[in-house]
């Protein structure tokens, strides 16, 4: 029963916490455990049991320190748990900033990490923190990951656990690999993470939609280190640099194509256009060649690129592409 | 693909409340059950629930003294929460790294899509965080700044409601690409999903509106008071949105380029089709929308079925490429 495995829980956090000495598996047992019987099968499944408890106490953020009973005879591993360690740190927040909590506490929309954010969140509270975020002119971000596998690297992530999985490169069979993740990184709205590719030997990026299928953890948690200075977003601002930046000058239609006219560097009003049908404006605007190209394309008749001709011609062989599917006669 | 269902630790969570529960009532000594669960964010009948778990808990021994006193009396009568011999609860658990991370790269997202105005407040809070010794977690983790197209004009809305002003707003109509002017009564922002609104009354349509924020151009604070109709602020998250426009079902082709394309959308078949392509059903609610996806991977999507949908997506091409071929023709 939950209620039960609750009790035991937090039972278990209480023997341990502020003990100035180790307090031994053996009493634990007897304290917590006692209905597991005193055999080779019983054994194993208090084994696996306070395992299990001491991994869901530290998913709480509790530290247990493991120690040595006694000096002479380092056999038998002891446990505590420290004030120092495990207690909140005192950290006061003036009512502004408690505000801007509030608005950080819904930014995630991710299930899992919405949940570890109220947890957050609750602890504050706990500590006196009070949060009204209803008078600041202040809109959360928007922080998703769609990519199922977003949980299993996240987790993964944070306790330094390898990880196995099947990744499929376009047009390629999947294949399985071996990863030592650093960090995942969201770029461009798509999840990636970064680490050691334990097959390969070498500093790898996946894309978190390409993995296919389950993500699953092997060996210990803390089982690697991450190399000093790795540098997680510097790895993500090479993911987003594609091709090198080109200025456009596109002509658009009065009264279209907003999102381009958002991030113009100049717009020249009523020039002559390809057709009467509506006025036109000059645009200018910066963006790698690639995503320009998408871009202008997005908004169809209502915006014909002028220069540079590579974007121009770009853009009319995709239109022409569209004429001449199959089908579409 | 839908996210993973996340799994549920019922006893993980019920102690993760009750070490929050605890230190809450220390500072404050009784609380009503009503008060204490909507600060924690906790229903109150799953808070009832927890304390019954809490007052078998204590220090071994097995001794009445050793147990966490819960005035079961008190709960069931008044509603009100006392526990006592629970000092040392008296401290929060500290952030695990993992709800540490969140938290902070939440607020670096914030720090990167505030307006300058709101930048300072920001950073503050970040820097407490820091000097606590709380951002090393988050270090794993990195979101690229995509600030929100519109969220700049946060305060001029919030101004104008706040004064009960109208608003005049230059606004991009996206299903016909198009900019209208009109004048509103704004009651308040509200985020939905992932946009944010502006709810309003709207004299040019004679009705209430929302307002995608990052489809309002220019947004300025009038002189005229708001009247009457500006009303209350409604709540547009019940499925305010459903139901708006009828979806139908599109199938889509979709040669290897643009496979990706069943990454970011929900699509809710998918097929393999000739050469390598993709046939996939999308539940498509506005064409334009639509005409937009299929412009942007051309020319590696093609509409397999409706034949209208299909017919209007080339003629779109037509009038396009006419407009490189045979400028000022018309």
């Amino acid at each position: 029963m939950a209620s039960d495995k609750a009790e035991r829980l937090l039972n278990l956090y209480i023997m341990l916490l502020a003990q100035t000495r180790f307090v031994s598996k053996q009493d634990i047992r007897r304290a917590h455990y006692a209905e597991y019987p005193d055999n080779a099968k019983g054994d194993e499944a208090f084994e696996k049991a306070f395992e299990r408890d001491k991994d869901d106490l530290r998913e709480l953020g509790v530290v247990i320190e493991v120690g040595s009973l006694d000096a002479f005879f380092d056999d038998e591993p002891g446990y505590r748990i420290s004030t120092d360690t495990s207690a909140l740190p005192e950290i006061r927040f003036e009512a502004d900033e408690a505000a801007v909590l509030g608005i950080a506490a819904r930014a995630w929309e991710q299930a899992t990490l919405a949940r570890r954010t109220t947890e957050a969140m609750r602890k504050l509270t706990a500590q006196g923190v009070e949060v009204d975020a209803a008078r600041l002119d202040l809109v959360p971000p928007s922080l998703r990951a769609e990519e199922p596998a977003f949980d299993a690297f996240w987790d993964a992530t944070q306790k330094r656990r390898v990880v196995t999985f099947d990744y499929r490169r376009p047009g390629e069979q999947p294949r399985k690999r071996r990863l030592q993740p650093w960090g995942v990184v969201r770029s461009s709205g798509r999840w990636y993470v970064v680490g050691h590719d334990v097959d390969r030997d070498a500093e790898r990026v996946f894309r978190l939609s390409r993995v296919q299928g389950k993500v699953s953890g092997i060996g210990k948690a803390g089982a690697y280190d991450v190399p000093p200075g790795t540098d997680v977003a510097a790895i993500a601002a090479n993911l987003a640099r594609r091709t090198p930046d080109v200025e456009a000058t596109v002509l658009v239609r009065q009264r279209a194509g907003v999102g381009l006219r958002r991030r113009a560097t100049s717009v020249e009003e009523d020039v002559p256009g390809p057709d009467r049908e509506s006025g036109w404006d000059r645009v200018v605007l910066t963006g790698p060649g690639s995503d320009l190209a998408a871009e202008v394309l997005t908004y169809g008749p209502s915006v014909v690129v002028e220069a540079p001709d590579e974007l121009r011609a770009d853009v009319l062989a995709r239109l022409r592409g569209i004429l001449e599917q199959e089908g579409s006669r | 693909m839908s996210p993973a269902k996340p799994v549920v630790h019922a006893a993980r969570e019920q102690v993760a409340r009750l070490l929050a529960l605890v230190p809450y009532l220390h500072s404050r000594g009784e609380v009503r059950l009503a008060d204490a669960a909507a600060a924690l964010g906790v229903d109150p009948d799953q808070l009832d629930k927890d304390l019954r778990v809490l007052f078998m808990c204590g220090l071994p021994g097995g001794y009445p003294d050793d147990l966490i006193n819960v005035d079961l009396d008190a709960l069931e009568g008044d509603r009100i929460i006392r526990v006592a011999n629970a000092d040392y609860l008296a401290r929060p658990v500290s952030f695990a790294p993992s709800e540490a991370a969140a938290l902070v790269v939440a607020l670096q997202a914030l720090a990167q899509s505030a307006a300058p105005e709101t930048q300072d407040v920001v950073r503050r809070t970040l820097a407490k965080f820091e000097a606590a010794g709380q951002t090393a977690a988050a270090e794993r983790v990195h979101v690229e700044a995509t600030p929100e197209p519109g969220s700049e004009l946060v305060p001029v809305l919030q101004g104008a409601i706040d004064r009960g002003h109208q608003l005049e707003l230059e606004y991009h109509v996206a299903s016909r690409d198009e900019h209208s002017t009109r004048v509103v009564e704004p009651r308040a922002v509200t985020r939905v999903g992932d946009a944010t609104y502006l709810d309003a009354w709207c004299h040019t349509a004679g009705g209430d509106r929302v307002f995608r924020l990052d489809r309002i151009l220019r947004a300025t604070e009038l002189d005229t008071p708001v009247s009457e109709q500006a009303g209350d602020a409604r709540d547009l998250g019940s499925g305010w949105f459903a139901g708006e426009e009828a979806a139908t079902t599109v199938t889509v082709r979709l040669a290897p380029p643009a496979h990706w394309v069943t990454e970011y959308y929900p699509v809710t078949d998918t097929r393999p089709g000739p050469r390598g392509s993709l046939d996939v059903d999308l539940e498509v609610a506005s064409e334009a929308w639509l005409r937009q996806l299929l412009f942007r991977v051309a020319p590696h999507a093609a509409v397999v079925a409706p034949q209208e949908f299909a017919d209007s997506f080339r003629a779109g091409a037509q009038a396009a490429v006419r407009l490189y071929t045979e400028p000022g023709v018309r």
